[in-house]
């Protein structure tokens, strides 16, 4: 087998190792401790809060602005129409003869 | 939310080409490996002579953020039978926790129907992404003016702002934010993700409990 094929099955074997992996450790607990459980409920914000925080340190004007607008559409409108709110200033602020 | 993802997998695959990979290669790492930044991060650094164990290592590094999934979805899905458990970890990626989070704080129980509902397009489209990307990716000349490198920012923070309702959504948010972003420039990515994350999931687990945790569900 080629090199390539060996790194791309080791990879797909650590990749469903970490998606098992929190579980399993869990799941010998019968008792997940109240401190944990909030650590937990966590977990979807501060993850994926370090996938927009550091996009943002890099980005300009038309990236800054599509965020505020994608946050201040958020605190009324479904997911559907914030994503395409925010999608729409970014174009429309790229494409801005300057 | 497909539209938001569509651009890397054909990025992967169009970058995957450009490292030498096959597009017989690139599709099926797609398929096994199924994690959008990981396997671009991984090209990258085959294109780059890396030695594979650094590679793999990498990948692995770069997907420490599905422990943390696995952990917190593992309750949402325990009343499943271990076989299915088994594929759906397979197929949760960022958005597929998203939504299945999501999907479990509006009270709804899940299926394994709904779940690959979600997931089955998603997967399917990647893998199909990763060969049109291999075989047509220097087509798009101009990816920048259409917006396609900044749209996964701009969902994920959507998805950050339908959690706002949960207890300490804003400290764990700050923290994640500043500690991510702290990282980002002082250790280097990919290690601001894990970083970030546990800073902000330490915080919760640290703060005051309120007077009713919710219990896991399922």
């Amino acid at each position: 087998m080629s090199t390539t094929l060996w790194i791309i099955l080791a990879a797909a074997a650590v990749t469903y190792l970490a998606r098992v992996l929190g579980h399993l450790v869990l799941s010998r607990f019968a008792y997940v401790p109240p401190r944990v459980q909030a650590g937990l409920n966590a977990v979807p914000a501060a993850v994926l809060t370090t996938l927009v925080a550091p996009a943002a340190l890099d980005g300009g004007l038309p990236e800054l602005a599509a965020l505020l607008v994608t946050g201040l559409v958020a605190l009324r409108g479904g997911a559907l129409v914030t994503f395409a709110a925010g999608a729409a200033v970014l174009i429309a602020l790229r494409n801005l003869p300057v | 939310m497909i539209i938001a993802i569509a651009p890397f997998g054909l990025l992967f695959g169009a970058l995957a080409a450009d490292n030498g990979f096959s597009i017989a290669e690139a599709t099926l790492m797609s398929a096994l490996v199924y994690g959008g930044a990981s396997q671009i991060v991984g090209v990258e650094l085959f294109g780059q002579q890396a030695a594979p164990w650094m590679i793999v290592l990498s990948i692995f590094i770069v997907n420490t953020r599905s422990i943390l999934y696995s952990a917190a979805a593992g309750r949402l899905i325990a009343h499943w039978p271990g076989a299915q458990k088994a594929l759906a970890f397979f197929l949760l990626v960022d958005l597929q926790y998203a939504e299945t989070e999501r999907e479990a704080e509006q009270g709804r129980r899940l299926t394994l129907g709904w779940y690959l509902g979600l997931a089955l397009p998603i997967y399917l489209t990647w893998i199909a992404e990763a060969a049109l990307g291999a075989a047509f990716g220097r087509l798009v000349t101009d990816p920048h003016a259409l917006g396609l490198d900044f749209l996964v920012p701009i969902y994920f923070l959507s998805l950050v702002m339908g959690f706002r309702r949960r207890a300490n959504w804003l400290p764990v948010v700050a923290a994640s934010a500043v500690v991510s972003m702290l990282a980002y420039v002082t250790v280097g990515s990919p290690w601001h993700v894990s970083v970030g994350a546990l800073a902000g999931i330490l915080l919760a687990a640290a703060m005051p409990l309120p007077r009713y945790v919710e219990p896991s569900r399922g």
